[in-house]
Protein backbone atom coordinates (compact mmCIF):
# COMPACT_ATOMS: atom_id res chain seq x y z
CA UNK A 1 0.00 0.00 0.00
CA UNK A 2 1.49 3.40 -0.83
CA UNK A 3 1.90 6.11 2.15
CA UNK A 4 -1.39 8.14 0.19
CA UNK A 5 -3.10 4.73 0.43
CA UNK A 6 -2.40 3.73 4.08
CA UNK A 7 -2.83 7.76 5.44
CA UNK A 8 -6.44 7.24 3.32
CA UNK A 9 -6.94 3.70 4.77
CA UNK A 10 -6.19 5.06 8.57
CA UNK A 11 -8.52 8.18 7.62
CA UNK A 12 -11.40 5.76 6.76
CA UNK A 13 -10.78 3.19 9.76
CA UNK A 14 -10.91 6.20 12.35
CA UNK A 15 -14.86 7.34 10.46
CA UNK A 16 -15.59 3.92 10.98
CA UNK A 17 -14.67 4.21 14.72
CA UNK A 18 -16.60 7.23 14.82
CA UNK A 19 -19.75 5.90 12.78
CA UNK A 20 -19.64 2.50 15.21
CA UNK A 21 -19.39 4.51 18.35
CA UNK A 22 -22.40 6.15 17.46
CA UNK A 23 -24.46 3.34 16.41
CA UNK A 24 -23.48 1.75 19.33
CA UNK A 25 -24.98 4.92 21.16
CA UNK A 26 -28.50 4.51 19.15
CA UNK A 27 -28.19 0.83 20.11
CA UNK A 28 -28.03 2.21 24.14
CA UNK A 29 -30.67 4.42 23.58
CA UNK A 30 -32.87 1.82 22.18
CA UNK A 31 -31.75 -1.05 24.83
CA UNK A 32 -30.64 1.07 28.01
CA UNK A 33 -29.65 -2.91 29.35
CA UNK A 34 -26.89 -3.13 26.95
CA UNK A 35 -23.21 -2.44 28.85
CA UNK A 36 -22.59 0.84 26.70
CA UNK A 37 -19.08 1.58 28.55
CA UNK A 38 -17.69 -1.78 28.42
CA UNK A 39 -18.69 -1.58 24.69
CA UNK A 40 -16.83 1.92 23.82
CA UNK A 41 -13.53 0.49 24.84
CA UNK A 42 -13.45 -2.29 22.24
CA UNK A 43 -14.84 0.26 19.17
CA UNK A 44 -10.96 0.01 17.88
CA UNK A 45 -10.35 -3.17 18.05
CA UNK A 46 -13.25 -4.21 16.53
CA UNK A 47 -13.47 -1.99 13.45
CA UNK A 48 -9.40 -2.72 12.60
CA UNK A 49 -10.27 -6.25 12.75
CA UNK A 50 -13.10 -6.08 10.46
CA UNK A 51 -13.32 -2.79 8.10
CA UNK A 52 -9.00 -3.55 8.35
CA UNK A 53 -9.54 -6.70 7.13
CA UNK A 54 -7.42 -8.12 9.74
CA UNK A 55 -9.83 -10.89 9.86
CA UNK A 56 -10.55 -13.32 7.05
CA UNK A 57 -14.59 -13.85 7.00
CA UNK A 58 -17.34 -14.45 4.61
CA UNK A 59 -20.45 -12.64 5.89
CA UNK A 60 -23.09 -14.92 3.57
CA UNK A 61 -21.35 -18.12 4.64
CA UNK A 62 -20.66 -17.53 8.09
CA UNK A 63 -19.11 -21.21 8.40
CA UNK A 64 -16.66 -21.17 5.94
CA UNK A 65 -14.09 -23.28 6.91
CA UNK A 66 -11.60 -20.28 5.50
CA UNK A 67 -12.59 -18.33 8.25
CA UNK A 68 -10.35 -16.62 10.65
CA UNK A 69 -12.07 -17.78 14.51
CA UNK A 70 -13.10 -14.61 16.53
CA UNK A 71 -14.09 -15.13 20.00
CA UNK A 72 -15.18 -12.94 22.06
CA UNK A 73 -14.61 -13.88 25.52
CA UNK A 74 -16.37 -10.38 26.75
CA UNK A 75 -19.31 -10.86 25.15
CA UNK A 76 -21.30 -8.22 27.54
CA UNK A 77 -18.63 -5.25 26.01
CA UNK A 78 -19.55 -6.62 22.15
CA UNK A 79 -22.79 -4.55 21.68
CA UNK A 80 -20.51 -2.30 19.13
CA UNK A 81 -19.46 -5.53 16.96
CA UNK A 82 -23.74 -5.19 16.01
CA UNK A 83 -22.96 -2.56 13.95
CA UNK A 84 -19.82 -3.44 12.00
CA UNK A 85 -21.49 -6.65 11.28
CA UNK A 86 -24.54 -5.46 10.02
CA UNK A 87 -22.66 -3.07 7.80
CA UNK A 88 -20.54 -5.72 6.18
CA UNK A 89 -23.49 -7.95 5.63
CA UNK A 90 -23.67 -10.80 8.48
CA UNK A 91 -27.76 -9.76 9.28
CA UNK A 92 -29.76 -7.11 7.76
CA UNK A 93 -29.40 -3.35 9.08
CA UNK A 94 -32.74 -2.70 10.36
CA UNK A 95 -32.08 -5.48 13.10
CA UNK A 96 -30.11 -2.70 15.04
CA UNK A 97 -33.36 -1.00 15.56
CA UNK A 98 -34.78 -4.42 17.73
CA UNK A 99 -32.08 -4.64 20.04
CA UNK A 100 -33.21 -6.53 23.16
CA UNK A 101 -36.44 -6.41 21.95
CA UNK A 102 -39.12 -9.66 21.77
CA UNK A 103 -38.65 -12.07 18.89
CA UNK A 104 -35.32 -10.78 17.92
CA UNK A 105 -31.56 -12.35 17.91
CA UNK A 106 -29.59 -9.26 18.99
CA UNK A 107 -29.72 -9.87 22.83
CA UNK A 108 -28.14 -7.64 25.69
CA UNK A 109 -25.52 -10.30 25.00
CA UNK A 110 -24.46 -11.84 21.98
CA UNK A 111 -24.17 -15.70 21.66
CA UNK A 112 -23.99 -18.29 18.68
CA UNK A 113 -27.47 -17.54 17.51
CA UNK A 114 -26.01 -14.43 16.34
CA UNK A 115 -24.45 -14.67 12.75
CA UNK A 116 -20.66 -13.50 13.31
CA UNK A 117 -20.92 -15.19 16.70
CA UNK A 118 -18.71 -18.28 17.27
CA UNK A 119 -19.46 -19.00 21.10
CA UNK A 120 -22.00 -18.84 23.71
CA UNK A 121 -20.52 -15.42 25.30
CA UNK A 122 -22.00 -14.18 28.80
CA UNK A 123 -20.36 -16.23 31.61
CA UNK A 124 -16.55 -14.67 31.49
CA UNK A 125 -13.17 -15.94 31.51
CA UNK A 126 -14.52 -19.31 28.79
CA UNK A 127 -12.66 -18.08 25.34
CA UNK A 128 -9.41 -18.65 25.97
CA UNK A 129 -9.60 -22.12 26.80
CA UNK A 130 -12.05 -22.25 24.00
CA UNK A 131 -9.76 -20.72 21.61
CA UNK A 132 -6.78 -22.87 22.74
CA UNK A 133 -8.83 -25.92 21.64
CA UNK A 134 -9.89 -24.25 18.12
CA UNK A 135 -6.45 -23.20 17.37
CA UNK A 136 -5.05 -26.97 18.24
CA UNK A 137 -8.20 -28.14 16.26
CA UNK A 138 -6.90 -25.90 13.25
CA UNK A 139 -3.09 -26.94 13.48
CA UNK A 140 -3.91 -30.63 13.40
CA UNK A 141 -5.61 -29.89 10.23
CA UNK A 142 -2.73 -27.89 9.25
CA UNK A 143 -5.37 -24.91 8.36
CA UNK A 144 -3.99 -21.34 8.31
CA UNK A 145 -6.52 -19.83 9.65
CA UNK A 146 -5.95 -17.70 12.92
CA UNK A 147 -7.74 -17.65 16.38
CA UNK A 148 -8.72 -14.30 18.00
CA UNK A 149 -10.17 -13.45 21.08
CA UNK A 150 -11.02 -10.44 22.67
CA UNK A 151 -10.75 -10.88 26.62
CA UNK A 152 -11.69 -8.12 28.92
CA UNK A 153 -9.15 -7.31 31.74
CA UNK A 154 -11.47 -8.37 34.00
CA UNK A 155 -11.46 -11.24 32.95
CA UNK A 156 -8.58 -12.67 34.19
CA UNK A 157 -9.24 -12.69 37.59
CA UNK A 158 -10.84 -16.52 36.73
CA UNK A 159 -8.54 -18.86 37.04
CA UNK A 160 -9.84 -21.02 33.90
CA UNK A 161 -8.02 -17.78 31.73
CA UNK A 162 -4.53 -18.70 33.48
CA UNK A 163 -5.34 -22.02 32.98
CA UNK A 164 -5.51 -21.82 28.95
CA UNK A 165 -2.80 -19.43 29.02
CA UNK A 166 -0.26 -21.74 30.70
CA UNK A 167 -1.57 -24.46 28.06
CA UNK A 168 -1.12 -22.01 24.83
CA UNK A 169 2.26 -21.47 25.61
CA UNK A 170 3.38 -25.34 25.98
CA UNK A 171 1.47 -25.89 23.09
CA UNK A 172 2.91 -23.49 20.83
CA UNK A 173 -0.57 -21.84 19.84
CA UNK A 174 0.97 -19.42 17.44
CA UNK A 175 -1.99 -18.96 15.34
CA UNK A 176 -3.30 -17.64 18.79
CA UNK A 177 -4.01 -14.04 18.89
CA UNK A 178 -5.44 -12.71 22.46
CA UNK A 179 -6.50 -9.55 22.46
CA UNK A 180 -7.03 -7.81 26.03
CA UNK A 181 -9.11 -4.67 25.98
CA UNK A 182 -7.27 -3.43 28.60
CA UNK A 183 -9.79 -0.90 30.06
CA UNK A 184 -8.75 -0.90 33.93
CA UNK A 185 -12.22 -1.37 35.13
CA UNK A 186 -14.21 -3.97 36.48
CA UNK A 187 -17.68 -3.84 37.76
CA UNK A 188 -17.13 -2.12 41.06
CA UNK A 189 -13.55 -0.29 40.65
CA UNK A 190 -10.62 -0.15 39.37
CA UNK A 191 -8.77 -3.37 38.92
CA UNK A 192 -5.70 -2.11 40.73
CA UNK A 193 -7.65 -1.52 43.35
CA UNK A 194 -9.52 -4.16 43.52
CA UNK A 195 -6.63 -6.89 42.55
CA UNK A 196 -3.67 -5.56 41.38
CA UNK A 197 -2.98 -7.31 37.16
CA UNK A 198 0.24 -5.74 36.94
CA UNK A 199 2.84 -6.39 35.87
CA UNK A 200 0.81 -7.88 32.58
CA UNK A 201 3.82 -8.24 30.33
CA UNK A 202 5.85 -10.23 32.45
CA UNK A 203 2.64 -12.61 33.51
CA UNK A 204 2.33 -13.37 29.65
CA UNK A 205 5.87 -13.63 29.10
CA UNK A 206 6.54 -16.03 31.78
CA UNK A 207 4.02 -18.65 30.26
CA UNK A 208 5.53 -18.45 26.81
CA UNK A 209 3.73 -15.67 24.96
CA UNK A 210 5.15 -13.19 23.29
CA UNK A 211 3.58 -9.94 24.40
CA UNK A 212 2.93 -6.29 22.61
CA UNK A 213 1.34 -3.16 24.22
CA UNK A 214 -0.59 -1.16 22.13
CA UNK A 215 -2.68 2.28 22.37
CA UNK A 216 -6.22 0.44 22.19
CA UNK A 217 -7.82 3.29 20.27
CA UNK A 218 -5.05 4.18 18.09
CA UNK A 219 -6.49 2.34 14.63
CA UNK A 220 -3.00 2.82 13.09
CA UNK A 221 -1.14 0.95 16.22
CA UNK A 222 -3.50 -1.68 16.22
CA UNK A 223 -3.48 -2.14 12.19
CA UNK A 224 0.19 -3.12 12.11
CA UNK A 225 0.22 -5.03 15.25
CA UNK A 226 -2.60 -7.23 14.69
CA UNK A 227 -1.23 -7.81 11.04
CA UNK A 228 2.31 -8.70 12.21
CA UNK A 229 0.82 -10.49 14.77
CA UNK A 230 -1.37 -12.64 12.21
CA UNK A 231 1.59 -13.20 10.17
CA UNK A 232 4.43 -14.26 12.81
CA UNK A 233 4.51 -17.66 13.41
CA UNK A 234 7.06 -18.26 15.69
CA UNK A 235 6.09 -21.12 18.39
CA UNK A 236 4.55 -18.52 20.47
CA UNK A 237 0.85 -17.27 21.26
CA UNK A 238 0.46 -13.97 20.99
CA UNK A 239 -0.94 -10.79 23.06
CA UNK A 240 -1.55 -7.56 22.13
CA UNK A 241 -2.33 -5.41 25.60
CA UNK A 242 -4.49 -3.07 23.92
CA UNK A 243 -4.50 -0.08 26.68
CA UNK A 244 -8.31 1.78 26.37
CA UNK A 245 -10.28 3.47 28.38
CA UNK A 246 -13.22 2.38 29.54
CA UNK A 247 -16.76 4.39 28.16
CA UNK A 248 -14.60 5.63 25.36
CA UNK A 249 -15.96 8.86 23.87
CA UNK A 250 -18.61 9.64 26.42
CA UNK A 251 -16.88 12.05 28.99
CA UNK A 252 -19.25 11.36 31.90
CA UNK A 253 -18.37 7.57 31.57
CA UNK A 254 -14.63 7.84 31.03
CA UNK A 255 -13.96 9.21 34.35
CA UNK A 256 -16.10 7.16 36.33
CA UNK A 257 -15.16 3.57 38.06
CA UNK A 258 -18.54 2.53 38.25
CA UNK A 259 -19.25 3.24 34.59
CA UNK A 260 -19.60 -0.55 33.77
CA UNK A 261 -23.14 -0.65 35.34
CA UNK A 262 -24.02 3.13 34.37
CA UNK A 263 -26.61 3.75 31.18
CA UNK A 264 -27.11 6.50 29.65
CA UNK A 265 -30.17 8.91 29.63
CA UNK A 266 -31.73 9.04 25.62
CA UNK A 267 -31.22 12.73 25.85
CA UNK A 268 -27.77 12.68 26.73
CA UNK A 269 -27.28 10.44 24.07
CA UNK A 270 -29.10 12.57 21.75
CA UNK A 271 -26.21 15.21 22.34
CA UNK A 272 -23.49 12.92 22.04
CA UNK A 273 -24.38 11.59 18.74
CA UNK A 274 -25.39 15.28 17.56
CA UNK A 275 -21.25 15.99 18.51
CA UNK A 276 -20.43 13.76 16.30
CA UNK A 277 -22.04 14.84 13.45
CA UNK B 1 -17.59 -67.17 37.18
CA UNK B 2 -18.70 -64.12 34.99
CA UNK B 3 -15.74 -62.28 33.94
CA UNK B 4 -14.67 -59.75 36.38
CA UNK B 5 -13.13 -55.96 33.98
CA UNK B 6 -12.93 -52.54 35.43
CA UNK B 7 -15.26 -50.15 32.81
CA UNK B 8 -13.04 -47.23 31.74
CA UNK B 9 -10.28 -50.20 30.17
CA UNK B 10 -12.40 -51.85 28.43
CA UNK B 11 -14.05 -48.24 27.28
CA UNK B 12 -10.56 -46.98 26.63
CA UNK B 13 -9.14 -50.46 24.75
CA UNK B 14 -12.13 -49.86 22.36
CA UNK B 15 -11.44 -46.04 21.93
CA UNK B 16 -7.50 -47.38 21.26
CA UNK B 17 -8.78 -49.31 18.49
CA UNK B 18 -11.01 -47.11 16.89
CA UNK B 19 -8.30 -44.54 16.72
CA UNK B 20 -6.70 -46.91 14.16
CA UNK B 21 -8.70 -45.67 11.93
CA UNK B 22 -10.41 -42.76 13.33
CA UNK B 23 -8.09 -40.10 13.01
CA UNK B 24 -10.83 -37.50 14.10
CA UNK B 25 -10.68 -38.83 17.70
CA UNK B 26 -9.07 -36.94 20.26
CA UNK B 27 -8.34 -38.13 23.59
CA UNK B 28 -8.39 -35.72 26.71
CA UNK B 29 -7.46 -35.84 29.78
CA UNK B 30 -7.02 -33.97 32.97
CA UNK B 31 -3.76 -36.20 34.63
CA UNK B 32 -6.06 -38.83 35.22
CA UNK B 33 -4.61 -42.43 33.62
CA UNK B 34 -5.36 -46.12 33.56
CA UNK B 35 -3.07 -49.23 32.40
CA UNK B 36 -5.08 -48.91 29.16
CA UNK B 37 -4.72 -45.49 28.75
CA UNK B 38 -0.69 -46.17 28.95
CA UNK B 39 -0.55 -47.68 25.14
CA UNK B 40 -3.26 -44.87 23.68
CA UNK B 41 -1.25 -42.07 25.00
CA UNK B 42 2.32 -43.41 23.40
CA UNK B 43 0.87 -44.78 20.03
CA UNK B 44 -1.26 -41.39 19.69
CA UNK B 45 0.90 -38.95 21.26
CA UNK B 46 -0.39 -36.05 18.94
CA UNK B 47 -3.94 -36.75 19.36
CA UNK B 48 -3.66 -37.18 23.33
CA UNK B 49 -3.94 -34.61 25.68
CA UNK B 50 -2.77 -33.90 29.02
CA UNK B 51 -4.32 -30.70 29.96
CA UNK B 52 -2.63 -30.81 33.71
CA UNK B 53 -4.96 -30.93 36.77
CA UNK B 54 -7.38 -28.85 35.07
CA UNK B 55 -10.94 -29.55 34.77
CA UNK B 56 -12.12 -26.47 33.49
CA UNK B 57 -9.96 -26.03 30.74
CA UNK B 58 -10.44 -29.89 30.08
CA UNK B 59 -14.16 -28.54 28.95
CA UNK B 60 -13.09 -25.92 26.85
CA UNK B 61 -10.00 -27.12 25.06
CA UNK B 62 -12.87 -30.51 24.61
CA UNK B 63 -14.99 -27.79 22.71
CA UNK B 64 -12.59 -25.66 20.80
CA UNK B 65 -11.27 -29.18 19.24
CA UNK B 66 -15.46 -30.08 18.91
CA UNK B 67 -16.64 -26.65 17.10
CA UNK B 68 -13.85 -27.54 14.90
CA UNK B 69 -15.56 -30.88 13.98
CA UNK B 70 -13.37 -33.35 15.89
CA UNK B 71 -14.89 -36.38 18.22
CA UNK B 72 -13.29 -35.69 22.01
CA UNK B 73 -13.27 -37.94 24.83
CA UNK B 74 -12.36 -35.84 28.20
CA UNK B 75 -11.23 -38.29 31.01
CA UNK B 76 -10.70 -37.25 34.61
CA UNK B 77 -11.93 -38.18 38.24
CA UNK B 78 -15.88 -37.99 38.25
CA UNK B 79 -16.39 -35.32 40.72
CA UNK B 80 -13.65 -33.26 39.36
CA UNK B 81 -15.16 -33.56 35.89
CA UNK B 82 -18.82 -32.89 36.92
CA UNK B 83 -18.47 -30.25 39.55
CA UNK B 84 -15.04 -28.42 39.40
CA UNK B 85 -16.20 -27.99 35.76
CA UNK B 86 -19.73 -27.84 36.46
CA UNK B 87 -20.00 -23.98 34.59
CA UNK B 88 -17.99 -25.10 31.39
CA UNK B 89 -20.35 -27.73 30.96
CA UNK B 90 -23.00 -25.71 31.25
CA UNK B 91 -22.01 -22.97 29.10
CA UNK B 92 -19.60 -24.99 26.19
CA UNK B 93 -21.92 -28.03 26.08
CA UNK B 94 -25.04 -27.80 27.11
CA UNK B 95 -26.11 -24.52 25.94
CA UNK B 96 -23.55 -24.64 22.91
CA UNK B 97 -25.21 -28.27 22.29
CA UNK B 98 -28.86 -26.63 21.22
CA UNK B 99 -27.13 -24.52 18.32
CA UNK B 100 -24.50 -26.65 17.15
CA UNK B 101 -23.12 -30.24 16.77
CA UNK B 102 -20.30 -30.85 19.40
CA UNK B 103 -19.60 -34.53 19.80
CA UNK B 104 -17.72 -34.11 23.42
CA UNK B 105 -17.76 -37.41 25.50
CA UNK B 106 -17.12 -36.81 29.25
CA UNK B 107 -15.75 -40.35 31.10
CA UNK B 108 -15.85 -39.47 34.86
CA UNK B 109 -14.20 -42.35 36.47
CA UNK B 110 -15.28 -43.01 40.37
CA UNK B 111 -18.95 -43.37 40.06
CA UNK B 112 -20.40 -43.30 43.81
CA UNK B 113 -18.20 -44.59 45.84
CA UNK B 114 -15.86 -46.09 44.00
CA UNK B 115 -13.24 -44.40 46.02
CA UNK B 116 -14.32 -45.38 49.28
CA UNK B 117 -11.33 -45.18 51.38
CA UNK B 118 -10.55 -41.37 49.47
CA UNK B 119 -13.30 -39.93 51.89
CA UNK B 120 -16.10 -37.67 50.92
CA UNK B 121 -14.07 -35.53 48.13
CA UNK B 122 -13.82 -38.88 45.90
CA UNK B 123 -17.07 -40.01 46.22
CA UNK B 124 -19.29 -39.27 43.61
CA UNK B 125 -22.99 -39.06 44.65
CA UNK B 126 -24.27 -35.80 42.95
CA UNK B 127 -23.13 -36.15 39.74
CA UNK B 128 -26.28 -37.99 38.06
CA UNK B 129 -28.60 -35.34 39.10
CA UNK B 130 -27.08 -32.34 38.36
CA UNK B 131 -25.54 -33.85 34.80
CA UNK B 132 -29.40 -34.69 34.51
CA UNK B 133 -30.40 -31.05 34.67
CA UNK B 134 -28.84 -29.58 31.93
CA UNK B 135 -30.49 -29.78 28.90
CA UNK B 136 -28.84 -31.64 25.47
CA UNK B 137 -26.43 -33.60 27.76
CA UNK B 138 -26.67 -37.78 27.34
CA UNK B 139 -26.63 -39.49 30.63
CA UNK B 140 -24.96 -42.88 30.46
CA UNK B 141 -24.29 -44.64 34.31
CA UNK B 142 -23.52 -48.63 33.00
CA UNK B 143 -23.26 -51.46 35.06
CA UNK B 144 -21.23 -53.67 33.59
CA UNK B 145 -18.12 -53.01 30.98
CA UNK B 146 -20.06 -54.99 28.09
CA UNK B 147 -22.46 -51.56 28.17
CA UNK B 148 -19.38 -49.56 27.58
CA UNK B 149 -18.18 -51.24 25.20
CA UNK B 150 -21.12 -51.55 23.07
CA UNK B 151 -21.58 -47.78 23.66
CA UNK B 152 -18.66 -46.78 21.78
CA UNK B 153 -20.37 -46.25 18.41
CA UNK B 154 -23.18 -44.61 19.93
CA UNK B 155 -20.17 -42.20 21.41
CA UNK B 156 -19.24 -41.42 17.92
CA UNK B 157 -22.14 -41.31 15.88
CA UNK B 158 -24.55 -39.69 18.30
CA UNK B 159 -22.66 -35.85 17.83
CA UNK B 160 -24.23 -34.41 21.11
CA UNK B 161 -22.37 -34.04 24.06
CA UNK B 162 -22.47 -37.54 26.78
CA UNK B 163 -21.49 -37.81 30.66
CA UNK B 164 -20.92 -41.17 31.38
CA UNK B 165 -20.53 -42.42 34.13
CA UNK B 166 -17.62 -45.29 34.91
CA UNK B 167 -17.36 -47.09 38.04
CA UNK B 168 -13.55 -47.35 39.12
CA UNK B 169 -13.55 -50.62 40.34
CA UNK B 170 -13.54 -53.71 38.38
CA UNK B 171 -17.28 -55.07 37.75
CA UNK B 172 -18.35 -58.72 37.20
CA UNK B 173 -20.06 -59.41 32.92
CA UNK B 174 -23.92 -58.87 33.27
CA UNK B 175 -24.93 -58.83 29.55
CA UNK B 176 -23.31 -62.18 28.17
CA UNK B 177 -26.18 -61.21 25.54
CA UNK B 178 -25.45 -58.16 24.23
CA UNK B 179 -29.12 -58.44 21.93
CA UNK B 180 -30.70 -57.22 25.29
CA UNK B 181 -29.17 -54.04 25.58
CA UNK B 182 -30.91 -51.05 23.95
CA UNK B 183 -29.29 -47.41 24.03
CA UNK B 184 -32.50 -45.91 22.29
CA UNK B 185 -34.78 -47.71 25.42
CA UNK B 186 -32.21 -46.86 27.91
CA UNK B 187 -33.11 -49.96 30.28
CA UNK B 188 -32.98 -53.34 30.07
CA UNK B 189 -35.29 -55.59 32.09
CA UNK B 190 -33.25 -58.42 33.54
CA UNK B 191 -35.38 -60.21 35.73
CA UNK B 192 -39.22 -60.15 35.76
CA UNK B 193 -41.16 -60.54 39.19
CA UNK B 194 -44.36 -60.50 40.86
CA UNK B 195 -45.24 -57.46 42.72
CA UNK B 196 -42.06 -55.88 43.39
CA UNK B 197 -39.11 -54.06 41.00
CA UNK B 198 -35.87 -53.03 42.15
CA UNK B 199 -34.83 -50.46 39.56
CA UNK B 200 -31.29 -49.37 39.65
CA UNK B 201 -28.62 -48.34 38.11
CA UNK B 202 -24.64 -48.87 37.95
CA UNK B 203 -22.62 -50.90 40.47
CA UNK B 204 -26.14 -51.21 42.60
CA UNK B 205 -27.76 -53.17 39.98
CA UNK B 206 -25.40 -55.83 40.60
CA UNK B 207 -26.46 -55.81 44.56
CA UNK B 208 -29.98 -56.17 43.21
CA UNK B 209 -28.82 -59.19 40.79
CA UNK B 210 -27.58 -60.66 44.12
CA UNK B 211 -30.68 -59.81 46.27
CA UNK B 212 -33.24 -61.07 43.21
CA UNK B 213 -31.27 -64.35 42.97
CA UNK B 214 -30.95 -65.40 46.81
CA UNK B 215 -35.22 -64.75 46.57
CA UNK B 216 -35.52 -66.65 43.86
CA UNK B 217 -34.06 -69.90 46.12
CA UNK B 218 -36.93 -68.96 48.29
CA UNK B 219 -39.22 -69.14 45.50
CA UNK B 220 -39.44 -65.27 45.95
CA UNK B 221 -39.67 -63.78 42.45
CA UNK B 222 -38.27 -59.87 42.31
CA UNK B 223 -38.04 -57.81 39.08
CA UNK B 224 -35.13 -55.88 38.09
CA UNK B 225 -34.58 -53.37 35.60
CA UNK B 226 -31.09 -51.91 35.30
CA UNK B 227 -31.33 -48.33 34.25
CA UNK B 228 -28.18 -47.54 32.24
CA UNK B 229 -29.40 -44.50 29.84
CA UNK B 230 -31.14 -41.97 31.76
CA UNK B 231 -30.97 -39.41 29.83
CA UNK B 232 -32.85 -39.89 27.00
CA UNK B 233 -34.78 -42.87 27.75
CA UNK B 234 -37.87 -44.65 26.61
CA UNK B 235 -40.52 -43.41 29.20
CA UNK B 236 -43.18 -45.05 27.91
CA UNK B 237 -42.00 -48.32 27.30
CA UNK B 238 -40.52 -48.37 31.06
CA UNK B 239 -44.14 -47.81 32.13
CA UNK B 240 -45.20 -50.42 30.30
CA UNK B 241 -42.98 -52.67 32.13
CA UNK B 242 -43.08 -52.21 35.60
CA UNK B 243 -47.34 -50.78 35.70
CA UNK B 244 -47.76 -54.22 36.66
CA UNK B 245 -45.82 -54.07 39.96
CA UNK B 246 -47.37 -52.55 43.48
CA UNK B 247 -44.15 -51.78 44.33
CA UNK B 248 -40.82 -50.47 42.74
CA UNK B 249 -37.57 -50.15 44.84
CA UNK B 250 -35.16 -47.79 42.94
CA UNK B 251 -31.91 -48.35 43.93
CA UNK B 252 -28.52 -45.64 43.19
CA UNK B 253 -25.10 -44.80 44.55
CA UNK B 254 -26.13 -40.97 44.93
CA UNK B 255 -28.40 -38.72 46.56
CA UNK B 256 -31.80 -39.47 46.87
CA UNK B 257 -34.78 -37.31 46.36
CA UNK B 258 -32.36 -34.87 44.07
CA UNK B 259 -33.92 -35.29 40.56
CA UNK B 260 -31.62 -38.54 40.54
CA UNK B 261 -32.81 -42.09 39.16
CA UNK B 262 -35.47 -41.87 41.58
CA UNK B 263 -36.26 -38.75 40.25
CA UNK B 264 -36.68 -39.98 36.83
CA UNK B 265 -38.66 -42.94 38.07
CA UNK B 266 -41.23 -40.87 40.20
CA UNK B 267 -41.12 -38.56 37.17
CA UNK B 268 -42.63 -41.34 35.21
CA UNK B 269 -44.83 -42.53 37.85
CA UNK B 270 -46.24 -39.39 38.09
CA UNK B 271 -46.75 -38.06 34.33
CA UNK B 272 -48.50 -41.96 33.94
CA UNK B 273 -50.94 -40.88 36.75
CA UNK B 274 -49.79 -44.19 38.67
CA UNK B 275 -50.58 -46.34 41.69
CA UNK B 276 -47.32 -48.05 41.98
CA UNK B 277 -45.83 -46.90 45.24
CA UNK B 278 -42.28 -46.09 45.25
CA UNK B 279 -39.09 -46.34 47.56
CA UNK B 280 -36.02 -44.68 47.00
CA UNK B 281 -32.76 -46.30 47.74
CA UNK B 282 -29.94 -44.26 48.42
CA UNK B 283 -27.57 -41.62 50.23
CA UNK B 284 -29.36 -39.21 52.41
CA UNK B 285 -28.87 -35.89 52.91
CA UNK B 286 -25.71 -35.56 54.26
CA UNK B 287 -22.08 -36.66 53.32
CA UNK B 288 -20.02 -40.11 54.39
CA UNK B 289 -16.91 -39.15 56.67
CA UNK B 290 -16.60 -42.71 57.77
CA UNK B 291 -13.56 -44.79 56.83
CA UNK B 292 -13.79 -48.46 55.01
CA UNK B 293 -14.83 -50.15 52.58
CA UNK B 294 -17.34 -49.89 49.71
CA UNK B 295 -19.42 -52.73 51.63
CA UNK B 296 -18.46 -51.58 54.97
CA UNK B 297 -20.42 -48.10 53.57
CA UNK B 298 -23.25 -49.34 52.49
CA UNK B 299 -23.93 -51.09 55.23
CA UNK B 300 -23.49 -47.96 57.15
CA UNK B 301 -26.19 -46.21 55.03
CA UNK B 302 -28.51 -49.26 54.25
CA UNK B 303 -27.74 -49.93 50.70
CA UNK B 304 -26.28 -53.70 51.79
CA UNK B 305 -27.74 -56.37 50.09
CA UNK B 306 -29.20 -57.09 53.69
CA UNK B 307 -31.17 -54.04 53.76
CA UNK B 308 -32.06 -54.55 50.30
CA UNK B 309 -33.55 -57.70 50.95
CA UNK B 310 -35.27 -56.24 54.15
CA UNK B 311 -37.08 -53.40 52.24
CA UNK B 312 -38.40 -56.25 50.30
CA UNK B 313 -39.69 -58.88 52.90
CA UNK B 314 -41.28 -55.89 54.77
CA UNK B 315 -42.93 -54.59 51.23
CA UNK B 316 -43.87 -58.22 51.16
CA UNK B 317 -45.71 -58.20 54.53
CA UNK B 318 -47.51 -55.21 53.60
CA UNK B 319 -48.72 -56.43 50.22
Amino acid sequence: MSTTGAINQMELLKEKATRVRMETLKIHKIAPETRIASSLSAVEIFVVLYYGKILTFNAKNINWAGRDRFIISKGHGAISLYPILADIGFFEQKELENVCKEGTFLGGIPDSIIPGFETINGSLGHGPGVACGIALALKRKQATESVFVLLGDGELYEGSVWEAIMFAGEHKLDNLILILDNNLICMLDFCKKILDLEPLEEKFKAFKWDVRTVDGHDVGQLYNLLGALKEEKNGRPKILIANTVKGKGVSSLETDPLCHIKSLKPDVIDQIVAGFD
Amino acid sequence: MAEIRTTRDVFIEEIYNRMHEDENIFFLCADFGSPKLDALREKFADRFINVGIAEQNLINIATGLALEGYTVYAYAIAPFLTMRAYEQIRINLSLQAQLKEININLIGVGAGLSYDVSGPTHHCLEDISIMMTLPNIVVFSPSDWVLAQQFVDYSISVKKPKYLRFDGKPVPLIYDNVDMISFENGFSELFQGESICLVSTGYMTHKAINVANKLADQNISIGVIDFYMLKPCNEDLFFEKIKKYTHLITLEEAFINKGGLDGLISKILNCNNSGTRLKRMGFEDRYVFDIGSREYLHKLNNLDEESINKIIRDLLEEN
